[in-house]
């Protein structure tokens, strides 16, 4: 049975770090395979958006995991990226499970879904300027107010660029840093299909990306498109493993800026459970190895 | 309200401690005493017609992740027959048909 | 100065989304300022793909009942008119059962629309609130002369669907994968969706139930909801339904109104 918590009744507080984990996407249907081997050691992420309901069955799921699991809460539809302001009905419901399930990482995006009244249910992207850079730190104040601890903000994977963009994505996301204090979630994924779909290195990218604000890593497959010139394009499609390119950046990155919790994001086509813990354990395994090489490090210095 | 359908306290008094003891008496009908039953034209008993079935696809997931589908134009209107609607049957020999009218 | 927000790039990005017959905004390109042309195909394709999606999970009887393309053209004329108002996507879909009673294409189906309606109970129901459903032990020890004032408060997953046509039969018989048996649409029947702990139940309410359980729903006595479900149906008997409704977990509390 579940005790019906008021979520506004439970006082916020912090959760402590939970270092170089891999963890994956929870999805409902995995739920007895997960209970039924045990606690695992990674961490499970969920969209905060599924979990607004009032009561039944997502939430039973949901403290059945949490009750052996660091949680990491990903909002997808708080808009931040978009002009209006936000939605405080939805801030107040995101604020809520917060409190009720204590994650360990909260994250959002630099998208916006909603215009006017209407929701697109997509991450949509943004024009970098001053203008929208003042309002995407506006939005992220807001939003760190209400939970009062910072939100890791995840980069977006493109198909368009705007022409009256006047400053690069890695200069308005380390603006944003600056100004909100916020984290970052560093998703390589979608720098790799950014990259490949504006036809930028994506070594440059991350070469200029604030890698210190890193909080957390999302890793996921992408499917292949060619825009109308025949060039391709990359779909941030969450349907399928890895592509090896965006392991090997994920090395790199690790090798640069030490372990992080990172996430093998999974949304559709979803795997047996034993498909998607394996893509997670290898993700352990570079991280694995990044910490051994600076146990070793440190032994040296000292 | 006509006289017959005047409730009286006695009735009700009946009422609700035949509905005590067959709470206690007896556990939910099975969906095949359901069917049975209203198959048997009994339409007095509740029949559980559906139960449980909370699994995953109980409700849309909010993925917010691009989807490879393209599916977005669709103008060409398709009413191929293809689900289960020629099972079903109206009066007069009229079935769910996806023909369009 | 602090630079105003310029609401112009999502006014002018957001339209074509869910309108194929305008071209992609000016205001974004492809590479090298080329035209957008499909990369914003894709945010369209997105959008759309994503919000039919939610009304086949939602929908999923519908759905099966119309095989898969006919649902989805019917699904993509509904997101095109009325995209979500909300970000909770289990909250989508309200207004596609109306939607679907009028869809030119589905009027051979008329018992369509009402399949969406317990589908629609049904998704309530899965995320209603969780409440302690009413013991019937506490029932047992209220006075006879009580009982006709007596109110129920309704759990927060009950509804009633009623319908001219079998909608609970077609409803259950498409829910799942079995083979569906040949079925006489005609017989009138009416829908209890209850959630007592975590499992979603559909029930048959009998001839009166339906009228019985909304009135006792909206806070009428039992002896003024009882009348009224005899007025509804002689065959209308009130210890099997006060049993059904309380065996479904319908209720969670009862008071007793102002004697009249």
């Amino acid at each position: 049975m579940i005790t019906a918590t008021k979520p506004a009744t439970v006082p916020l507080r912090f959760s402590l770090p939970i270092g170089g984990v891999a963890g994956t996407s929870f999805k409902p249907e995995h739920l007895p395979a997960i209970l039924g081997t045990g606690p695992q050691a990674g961490f499970f992420e969920v969209h905060a958006e599924n979990y607004m309901g009032a009561g039944g069955a997502p939430h039973r799921a949901l403290e059945a995991i949490r009750r052996d699991h660091a949680l990491s809460l990903h909002g997808v539809c708080m808009s931040i990226g978009g002009p209006q302001p936000l939605d405080k009905t939805h801030l107040a419901r995101f604020r809520g499970l917060v409190a009720r399930y204590q994650p360990a990482l909260i994250s959002e995006h630099l998208a916006w879904s909603t215009h006017e009244t209407s929701f697109f249910n997509d991450l949509l992207p943004l024009p970098y300027t001053e203008a929208t850079l003042a309002s995407v730190c506006d939005h992220i104040d807001e939003v760190q107010e209400a939970i009062r601890r910072p939100l890791l903000l995840e980069n977006p994977s493109t198909y368009v660029t705007f022409r009256q963009s006047t400053m690069s994505e890695t200069d308005f996301i380390r603006a944003i840093t600056a100004r909100t204090g916020c984290g970052l979630l560093l998703d390589i994924n979608n720098v790799f299909v950014s990259a490949t779909n504006h036809g930028y290195s994506a070594l440059d990218y991350l070469a200029d990306f604030p890698l210190a604000h890193v909080g957390e890593i999302h890793l996921a497959g992408h499917a292949e498109q060619t825009d109308d010139d025949g060039n391709l394009l990359l779909i941030d499609s969450h349907d399928g493993p890895v592509a090896d390119a965006v392991w090997k950046l994920f090395e790199i990155i690790i090798a640069r800026r030490g372990p992080v919790p990172t996430l093998i994001e999974w949304d559709s086509k979803i795997p047996e459970w034993p498909i998607l813990r394996a893509e997670a354990a290898a993700a352990q395994a570079i991280l694995d190895r990044c910490q051994t090489a600076e146990e070793t490090e440190d032994r040296r210095a000292a | 309200m006509s006289a017959k359908h005047v409730v009286t306290t006695l009735a009700l008094a009946g009422a609700m401690s035949t509905a005590l003891a067959t709470l206690a008496a007896a556990g939910p009908l099975t969906k095949a005493e359901a069917d049975a039953a209203v198959a048997a034209k009994k339409e007095k008993c509740f029949g559980v017609a559906l139960k449980g079935q909370n699994d995953c696809a109980a409700g849309p997931g909010t993925t917010c992740q691009g989807t490879s589908t393209v599916d977005f134009q669709g103008n060409a209107w398709k009413f191929v027959q293809g689900g289960t609607c020629t099972s079903i049957d109206l009066p007069g020999g009229k079935k769910g048909s996806l023909k369009p009218v | 100065m602090r630079p105003e927000a310029d609401p112009g790039f999502a006014a002018a990005f957001a339209p074509p989304l869910l309108d194929p017959a305008r071209d992609a905004p000016t205001a974004v390109t492809g590479r090298n300022g080329k035209p957008a042309g499909r990369r914003y195909d894709v945010y369209r394709n997105n959008v759309t793909v994503s919000l039919i999606d939610a009304l086949a999970a939602i929908y999923p009887a519908v759905q099966r009942i119309t095989g898969t393309d006919f649902f989805r053209a019917m699904a993509r004329f509904h997101v095109r008119n009325s995209p979500p108002t909300s970000p909770l996507l289990f909250d989508y879909g309200r207004d596609f059962p109306d939607f679907v009673a009028n869809y030119t294409h589905a009027q051979d189906m008329p018992w369509l629309a009402d399949v969406a309606r317990i589908e629609r109970a049904w998704l309530d129901a899965y995320h209603a609130a969780d409440a302690l459903r009413l013991s019937s032990a506490l029932l047992s020890a209220i006075a006879p002369e009580l009982l006709d004032d007596l109110v129920f408060t309704p759990h927060p997953a009950t509804r009633i669907v009623r319908s001219h046509y079998a909608a609970v039969t077609i409803f259950a018989a498409n829910r799942d994968s079995a083979p569906v048996a040949r079925i006489d649409a005609s017989t009138p029947e009416d829908a209890l969706i209850t959630r007592a702990e975590f499992d979603v139940e559909v029930r048959h309410l009998p001839p009166g139930g339906a009228v019985f359980a909304t009135s006792l729903m909206s806070g009428e006595p039992l002896g003024a909801a009882a009348m009224a479900a005899f007025d509804a149906s002689a065959d209308f008997d009130i210890a099997a339904n006060i049993a059904g409704l309380i065996e479904a977990g319908a209720f969670i509390s009862f008071a007793f109104g102002d004697p009249a």
